[in-house]
């Protein structure tokens, strides 16, 4: 039943989301913020996890074509195929629900037991609109951040081919420009779409629905982060099953 | 002026308010006090419309908030000043910027004017020179000093205070409580504090409203509270000594 309870007043929310809007002005400097707080500040650790997950990827692969009869060139295919189709939209997506999920959990959750959004229901604004919105579209350039991940995951594992000496750099360029699909670009930024509406409104839900201290932020958090990640997880599933099985 | 009617509110079996009606009176502040868990908060929270009383009606200068329409209701929401108890500053923003805030969201004012206007609010609540200091540097008195100022920042006509006292030593929270009553008869607004601060019952109490068991036990002035010989007041006012020997002072005087 809670269950049941609480899928009604997530998607409840979703709907005070979109009611009431905050004046524009003020909207718009709330959107700049969860931009710069949730985008540009998660810039760096993507890139960190991109640059070097893409060089594991190629140096696994590698070590695994034992067979002289497969060509070289395959480990910069299995690299491409691996970060766009996979590695960048959802791998990526998971580690965001940790960085800016947990964020976003503990900011509202916070302003929760501060009475900071009694305070902005007591002056009769849309509390949802106010906080949630801004980091649904703020989170609408998450494609952005998942096309730098998809850029330097693949830049890593030339690298690590280069410098592992797995195959050399011609090599590795024909195997990332063989039979490329442009369709799965489509489907990876499909999925980011996404799971970037997840990563905004579920730990959003867990934040401004808690109740109790801050020993209870730190745990919605830490619940935001599972069923975030749930989320995204069988998302994928659904996603892949409907938009590449065809 | 804001009139109560035979308020009823309930959680599940619970049955909090039990048919509340009082009048608060413009111009004048009104304290609503009682033990904890007498229903105090849940009375302010129905006040605000923050919570719906399932019987009776609140009337805001003759007007019954539960008949009105979401338009209405926005435009008396932005009519109403809190300050709660934990001052509710937004950490994210300057001083200057948490006092502005109702006018950004509710006025169209130029930057300049809001400064302006906050300015003047902060420098009557007498904070000067904390403009842009945020939240977290401004001691307990600054903040609810600060939530004041946000508070009457927008005019409003009705202003609740929660326990505005609470986490301050006495000497500030005379301040604050006299803050309180000068800006309600500064502005002449309607002025409902909860609290359960003596002290602030004897300073500033020009209505008090005793509540037990969500039922109004007793209502008056600071006056008449030493006078009454109402068990359930007296067992709750006098229950400190300090106050016990106040009482027979004032009512040895009179005699």
């Amino acid at each position: 039943m809670t269950y049941l309870h609480n899928i009604g007043a997530y998607f409840l929310m979703i709907k005070d989301m979109f009611r009431k809007p905050t004046k524009w002005s003020v909207m718009r400097d709330l959107i700049f913020k969860d931009i710069d707080d949730l985008i540009i500040g998660s810039l760096g650790i993507v890139a960190f996890i991109s640059f070097f997950v893409g060089g594991v990827v190629t140096i696994q692969t590698a070590l695994n074509i034992t067979s002289p009869i497969i060509p070289k060139y395959l480990v910069g295919f299995a690299t491409r195929q691996s970060i766009i189709l996979e590695f960048a939209p959802t791998f990526i997506s998971i580690i965001m629900a940790g960085k800016v999920g947990s964020f976003i959990t503990s900011s509202i959750g916070t302003m929760r037991v501060t009475e900071q959004i009694d305070a902005l229901e007591v002056m009769g604004i849309n509390a949802v609109n106010y906080l949630v919105f801004p980091k649904f579209i703020a989170l609408m350039l998450y494609p952005f951040v998942i096309s730098i991940a998809m850029f330097l995951g693949i830049i890593g594992g030339m690298a690590a081919c280069i410098y592992g000496g797995f195959s050399t750099v011609d090599d590795y360029i024909t195997g990332i420009q063989l039979d490329f699909i442009p369709f799965h670009i489509t489907y990876a930024f499909i999925k980011t779409f996404v799971f970037a509406f997840v990563l905004a409104t579920i730990p959003s839900f867990h934040g401004y629905y808690m109740k109790g201290g801050a020993l209870e932020v730190g745990k919605a958090s830490t619940t935001a982060f599972v069923w975030t990640s749930v989320v995204i997880i069988l998302l994928n599933y659904v996603l892949t099953q409907l938009l590449l099985s065809s | 002026m804001i009139e109560v009617k035979n308020i009823h509110k309930s959680f599940g079996d619970a049955h909090i308010l039990k048919g509340i009606s009082t009048t608060f009176e413009k111009g004048k502040t009104s304290l609503v006090i009682g033990q904890s868990g007498s229903g105090k908060t849940v009375f302010l929270k129905c006040l605000l419309g923050l919570f719906q009383p399932e019987e009776g009606s609140i009337l805001y200068d003759g007007s019954i908030y539960s008949e009105m329409n979401t338009d209405q209701k926005r435009h008396l929401r932005s009519e109403i000043g809190m300050v709660f108890q934990g001052s509710a500053l937004f950490d994210s923003m300057t001083i200057l910027e948490n006092v502005m805030f109702p006018l950004r969201m509710f006025t169209k004012q130029s930057k300049s004017e809001m400064e302006d206007r906050a300015d003047f609010v902060l420098k009557r609540v007498n904070l000067e020179d904390a403009h842009n200091k945020m939240p977290s540097e401004a001691s307990g008195g600054m903040q609810k000093r600060v939530a004041i100022a946000r508070a009457i920042v927008n005019k409003p006509k009705y202003l609740f205070c929660d326990e505005p006292n609470s986490g301050l030593d006495p000497k500030t929270a005379i301040v604050i409580d006299n803050l309180i009553q000068e800006i309600t008869e500064e502005y002449n607004i309607t002025t409902v504090i909860n609290s359960h601060d003596m002290n602030s019952v004897m300073e500033i109490g020009e209505k008090i409203v005793f509540l037990k068991d969500g039922l109004k036990a007793w209502e008056g002035s600071k006056e008449n509270i030493f006078k009454t010989d109402n068990e359930v007041v007296t067992d709750f006012v006098y229950s400190s000594e300090l106050f016990k020997k106040v009482r027979q002072m004032y009512l040895e005087e009179r005699h």
